[in-house]
C-alpha cells in the first residue's frame, strides 16, 4: 500500500542508455533525481514548520477581528499587538505559570523516571512485561488522559479525594476548583504522563553502561549510593541531557492537558503561553495577540535550544 | 545459568512484588477509567471500586454518540500515516545514501523542528487553510497530522538507512535499476522494520492529536474521537459513563499495539529520540 504511493511520489529517472549521452549530463540528471528523493520532505517541511515561523512574526503586526475572515483584511498595527499583550497581567501569569509548570513537570518525571529505570535494570521474572506495560498512559492520548483525571480529582465524588478520607487525610481537597491547587494538580498529572517517557529512554541509557565499572566498583567496596554518583550518573550524563531537552520542548508548549483538565482555569490560575496563545486566537479571533504570545513561546525553546547545542558542542571537545 | 541461592531467587521475586505495585499505581486511572465506564448508572455520583454488574449501556452510549468519530480519527489517522511514510521514507533514503549538499543542514532543520510548538503551527495554518479551503476537511487534517510524525520518521529511518550495506545498493545499479528502482525493491523491504516503526508512531500521533482537530475544524464535518470526547464533558457533563466508555475506545488502538508490536515501540522511543 504505501510502497505504491511511494513509487507514484518519486520521479521517473530510467534514462535510455541506447545513445550514450554525455557524462556530465548523465550526472546532472542523476543530481536531480536524487534530488526528488528529498523535495518532496523538504518542501513539507518548509510549509508546515518554517512558513509558520515566518508568518506569525508578520501576524504579530497585523490587526485581525472576527471579521477579517469575511473581509480578509488585517491591516498592520504596528506594534499595538506586542504593547497591549505585555501590559495584559495575564501574560506575566501565564509565563510564570508555564515556568512553574516546565520545571515542576521535568523534575517530577526525570526524578521519578530515573528511579524506576534503575529500579528495572535489575533482573528479575516478569520484569521486562512489567516495563513495557508501563508505557500504556504514555500512548493514551493526552486530552483522554486529562479528561479520566479530571473525573479522579473531583472534589465531591471523585476517588481520589474518597481514598484519601478512607485514610484519614482529609478528602476534600477542590484539587481542580481551588486557584491555589489547580496548577500543582496539573503539574502532578503531567508527571503521572511523563514518567514512562523517561524511564524508557533512561533504562536504555543505563543498559549502555559497562558492567565492568559496576564489577571494578563492588571490587573497591563502593556503596551502593556511591556507586550510582560517580560511576550511573556521570556516564547517564549524555542520555540524561537528551531526556531533559526533549521534555522541556513538549512540556512548555502543552496544551492538550490543560484545556482537558482545567480549561486554563479556575480563575486563570492554570493559563500558560501555550493555553493564552489559543484563547487569544480561537477564542478571541485575536491572532494577532495568540501570534504575540506564539512568539515568545519559540523565543524561550530557540533560547533554551542554543544552550543545549552549545553545551553539546563544549562536550564533544 | 548459575543456581541461585533461596534467598537470592525471594529477593529477586521480591522485586517482582515491588513492580508489579509500581505498574498497579501507574496504571490506575486506566483502571478507574475503564472501572467508571461500566457503572454508567453511577452518573455524578461516586462510583464502587469493582463494578457489581456487566453494565455495557455506557459502552453502547458511547459507541452511538462517537462511533463515528472513532471512524473519523481512523481513517485521518490511515491517511496522515500513508503522506508520512511517502514523504518521509524517500527523503530517509536520499539523507543517508545520497551525500546530497545541504544533507546535514536539512536533517539539522528536521531536528529543530521538533522545538516549533504545535498552537503556533496551528495559528499560521489556520488563516492559511482558510484561504485554500483546507478548514473542515479530512485531507487538511490529514496534511497537518502527518506533520507530526514526519521528522520523526526521516530521522528514525536514516538513521536505519545509513546501516545498509553500500555493496547492496551497488549491486541492484549493476544490475541496471536505477535510483527508484533500488528503492522500491531493495532498500524499502530491508528496512521494513524502521518503516513499521515509523508507520506505527505516525499512526498514535496522529490518532492522539487534538490541537490541529480543535483549530482546524470549525464544523462537526470532520471530529475525531479525541475532539468528540472533550466536546462530549462539555455538553454530558451527568453521564461520566458513556464519557468513559468513549475513552477507553479512543485507548484501544494505543492499548492493542503495545501488545501486538511491542519491540516496535520499544525501538521508536529509543531510537527517535536519542539519535
Amino acid at each position: 500500500m504505501t510502497t505504491s504511493t511511494v513509487t507514484a511520489q518519486a520521479p521517473v529517472t530510467a534514462s535510455p542508455a541506447s545513445t550514450a549521452p554525455d557524462p556530465a549530463r548523465l550526472r546532472r540528471r542523476r543530481r536531480l533525481a536524487q534530488w526528488g528523493f528529498v523535495a518532496p520532505a523538504v518542501v513539507f517541511m518548509l510549509l508546515f514548520f518554517g512558513y509558520p515561523l515566518v508568518r506569525n512574526v508578520v501576524m504579530s503586526f497585523q490587526h485581525y477581528t472576527p471579521k477579517t475572515f469575511f473581509t480578509g483584511e488585517a491591516p498592520f498595527n504596528g506594534t499595538d499587538n506586542w504593547s497591549n499583550v505585555f501590559q495584559d497581567a495575564l501574560f506575566g501569569k501565564a509565563l510564570w505559570h508555564t515556568l512553574v509548570f516546565t520545571a515542576g513537570s521535568l523534575l517530577g518525571q526525570f526524578c521519578i523516571g530515573l528511579a524506576l529505570a534503575v529500579f528495572f535494570s535489575r533482573r528479575f521474572p516478569l520484569g521486562g512485561a512489567l516495563r513495557s506495560l508501563i508505557l500504556l498512559p504514555w500512548l493514551v492520548p493526552m486530552v483522554v488522559s486529562g479528561i479520566v483525571w479530571r473525573r479522579i480529582l473531583d472534589q465531591d465524588t471523585g476517588v481520589l479525594n474518597s481514598f484519601l478520607d478512607t485514610l484519614g487525610l482529609g478528602g476534600h481537597t477542590p484539587w481542580l476548583t481551588s486557584p491555589h491547587m489547580a496548577l500543582l494538580s496539573v503539574v502532578l498529572v503531567n508527571i503521572w504522563i511523563g514518567i514512562p517517557f523517561n524511564m524508557v529512554i533512561l533504562y536504555g541509557g543505563l543498559q549502555e553502561i559497562p558492567k565492568e565499572l559496576y564489577e571494578a566498583a563492588s571490587l573497591d567496596g563502593a556503596s551502593a549510593w556511591r556507586t550510582f554518583r560517580s560511576i550511573t550518573l556521570p556516564m547517564l550524563k549524555p542520555v540524561i541531557t537528551v531526556v531533559l531537552v526533549l521534555g522541556f520542548m513538549s512540556t512548555v508548549k502543552i496544551l492538550d492537558l490543560i484545556l482537558a483538565l482545567t480549561d486554563g482555569g479556575p480563575a486563570d490560575s492554570t493559563q500558560t503561553l501555550g493555553t493564552l496563545t489559543y484563547q487569544n486566537s480561537f477564542v478571541q479571533l485575536d491572532f494577532g495577540a495568540g501570534a504575540v504570545v506564539g512568539n515568545v513561546l519559540i523565543l524561550i525553546s530557540a533560547v533554551f535550544a542554543v544552550f543545549y547545542l552549545r553545551a553539546n558542542r563544549t562536550e564533544g571537545k | 545459568m548459575a543456581t541461585h541461592t533461596p534467598t537470592a531467587s525471594r529477593r529477586r521475586w521480591g522485586s517482582t512484588v515491588a513492580g508489579v505495585i509500581v505498574l498497579c499505581v501507574m496504571l490506575f486511572p486506566l483502571y478507574w477509567m475503564l472501572n467508571t465506564a461500566l457503572q454508567p448508572e453511577a452518573g455524578l455520583l461516586q462510583v464502587d471500586p469493582v463494578p457489581g454488574t456487566l453494565d455495557l449501556s455506557g459502552f453502547s452510549q458511547a459507541i452511538s454518540d462517537q462511533g463515528g468519530h472513532l471512524l473519523t480519527s481512523l481513517a485521518v489517522s490511515l491517511g496522515a500515516v500513508v503522506i508520512c511514510l511517502a514523504v518521509a521514507a524517500p527523503a530517509a533514503y536520499g539523507l543517508a545514501r545520497f551525500g546530497l549538499r545541504g544533507s546535514r543542514t536539512i536533517v539539522f532543520g528536521t531536528l529543530i523542528t521538533q522545538m516549533v510548538p504545535g498552537i503556533v503551527i496551528a495559528n499560521a495554518l489556520y488563516n492559511s487553510y482558510v484561504d485554500l479551503g483546507l478548514v473542515n476537511s479530512y485531507f487538511g487534517l490529514m496534511l497537518a497530522d502527518a506533520s507530526l510524525g514526519i521528522p520523526f520518521s526521516i530521522v528514525l529511518m536514516r538513521s536505519f538507512m545509513v546501516s545498509i550495506p553500500g555493496e547492496v545498493i551497488e549491486a541492484a545499479q549493476m544490475d541496471g535499476a536505477g535510483p527508484v528502482r533500488t528503492f522500491v525493491r531493495v532498500v524499502l523491504p530491508m528496512s521494513r522494520n524502521s518503516l513499521i516503526t515509523s508507520g506505527l508512531f505516525a499512526f498514535l500521533f496522529s490518532w492522539s492529536d487534538f490541537m490541529f482537530a480543535l483549530t482546524l475544524n470549525t464544523t462537526d464535518d470532520v471530529k475525531p474521537i479525541t475532539l468528540g470526547i472533550y466536546q462530549y464533558i462539555g455538553a454530558h457533563v451527568g453521564d461520566w459513563g458513556s464519557v468513559m466508555a468513549a475513552s477507553v475506545l479512543s485507548a484501544v488502538p494505543a492499548a492493542v499495539l503495545l501488545v501486538l508490536a511491542q519491540k516496535y515501540i520499544a525501538a521508536g522511543i529509543t531510537g527517535g529520540s536519542v539519535k
